[in-house]
């Protein structure tokens, strides 16, 4: 196959993200992202979050970016990078408000957000997308450059700028309060004896 | 008296880490056919789908499915009659192991301690799970054991009181609590019974059961029913988004426990649960 998945329905978005592209998302969508995103977890997080309380200039700005929870396999030869599906969003729930604050648009992740986080997405107007855990071999197709551009003794939790094509995901919590798990799982639900 | 030299199992168990990464089980895709076929919710379909088209191309590409190449449980059994030359058990199977996350490009994921966090490197030390058994067997079966499920896993000394009804209701609620962060549809081991560490141990070794196959107690194999029907009538589905495929199989280990405990645990496989084995014999 040569796109990541078919386009159907999805939602194309370009990277850095406005307020006008993230306010019509609504929970539940299937989007298809292209353009650049940051791939970041928990040590780069900290390192991040840190570098904020001492108010110094972070590697990247996060005005209209999103950020990608993924600590990447390593490439084998012949590849820019290894299997990249997302990881657990709940890991960098304390570290999001304030990115959020600074401007960034869309987080990448699996699993829920912890209220504060998804209050701070209203507030900021900011979305939240779920990629499919474990299709690590399938997302590395949608990466098309790769680029360590800090924390490069971190490894696969280095910060990385990754140009993607057509990277699928679902909108998990919107900027107006809806929630693709809360929704899902009781739309979906069976009562039982 | 079987000799197996320390140098062989190195190099098998290097191959059993790539293949356990980048080959998901038969049994699994079986699993995943047949719950994408009864799937009703549209996004859940598509996202069976996608985890079947991720499964034949990493296999192809041998790429791991997941980038999470997990912490290396490696379970064996060892036969009386055995002798390993040239090397100790642990140090052979470490080694198979470093061998193995480095030239199969598996990531490394482990930090030396809780208290120390710097990489080991090389994703040793595996956990290692050894068994004597009677006779010259050797088996060895590596599973990847992802942090997603793992860290989701839980385990609770009951007692007797508090009943079957109490066991079902801590399974559906590690599920329902890990929701999409353990990757559903989930595989469930359920350990019950033992003692403390004996009741995880047994939890973990349930899921290495094939998918199809129920416990031989029949009190055993009806809690699994209940349980897959609990489990999936809770809407969670395939990545948490809403379906009707939240979990593939319950498997239930039980073991003597004293007459004042019930243990329980409960460890959460995802849906790329992943292992091979190897036997000399």
């Amino acid at each position: 196959m040569s796109n990541c998945c078919p386009a159907g329905q999805a939602i194309r978005l370009t990277t850095p993200l406005s307020d006008d592209v993230v306010m019509p998302l609504r929970a539940g969508q299937e989007v298809l992202i292209s353009g650049i995103i940051y791939g970041a977890r928990d040590a780069a997080h900290q390192r991040i979050h840190a570098a904020l309380a001492r108010e110094e200039e972070l590697p990247f700005d996060p005005t209209g970016q999103i950020i990608y929870y993924v600590g990447p396999s390593p490439a084998p030869p012949g590849r820019i990078i290894g299997a990249a599906g997302p990881t657990t969003a709940s890991r960098m729930d304390r570290y999001t408000p304030a990115l959020l604050a600074r401007g960034l648009k869309g987080t990448i992740g699996k699993g829920p957000r912890s209220a504060e986080v998804r209050a701070a997405l209203q507030q900021h107007r900011a979305v939240y997308f779920g990629a499919i855990g474990g299709a690590g071999a399938l997302l590395a197709r949608c990466i098309k450059v790769v680029e360590v551009i800090a924390y490069e003794d971190l490894g696969t939790e280095a910060l990385r700028r990754l140009h993607v094509e057509d990277f699928p995901a679902i909108v998990v919590n919107d900027c107006h309060g809806g929630d693709a798990y809360f929704e899902g799982q009781a739309r979906w639900r069976r009562a039982t004896p | 008296m079987k000799e197996i030299a320390a140098t062989d199992i190195s190099a098998r168990v290097a191959n059993l880490c790539i293949r356990a990464c980048t080959v998901l089980p038969p049994d699994l895709i079986a699993a995943l056919e047949a719950a994408r076929e009864q799937e009703e919710s549209p996004i859940g379909r598509g996202i069976l789908s996608r985890l079947l088209e991720n499964a034949a191309l990493a296999a192809e590409e041998h790429l791991p499915a997941c980038q999470d190449t997990g912490i290396a449980v490696v379970f064996v059994e060892l036969g009386q009659e055995v002798r390993i030359i040239g090397g100790s058990l642990r140090g052979a199977i470490t080694e198979g192991v470093r061998e193995g996350y480095g030239k199969g490009y598996l990531r490394s994921s482990l930090v030396i301690s809780p208290l120390d966090r710097r990489n080991t490197g090389d994703n040793t030390p595996p956990v290692i799970h050894t068994e004597l058994v009677p006779g010259e067997r050797l088996t060895i079966t590596v599973t990847a054991k992802g942090a997603g499920s793992e860290n989701m896993s839980r385990l609770r000394m009951m007692v007797p009181a508090d009943g079957t009804e109490s066991v079902r209701r801590f399974v559906v609620e590690s599920v329902q609590r890990a929701g999409a962060s353990a990757c559903p549809p989930v595989v469930v081991g359920v350990g019950l019974g033992g003692s403390f560490e004996q009741c995880a141990l047994i939890a973990k070794k349930a899921l290495l059961r094939p998918l199809s196959q129920r416990n031989p107690d029949p009190l055993a194999a009806a809690l699994e029913s209940e349980l897959l029907e609990l489990l999936n009538a809770t809407g969670i589905g395939p990545m948490g988004v809403g379906g009707r495929t939240t979990a593939l199989a319950v498997n239930v280990e039980t073991w003597p426990c004293h007459i004042a405990s019930l243990p329980v645990a409960v460890n959460l496989q995802c849906h790329a649960a992943r292992h091979a084995s190897h036997e000399w014999s």
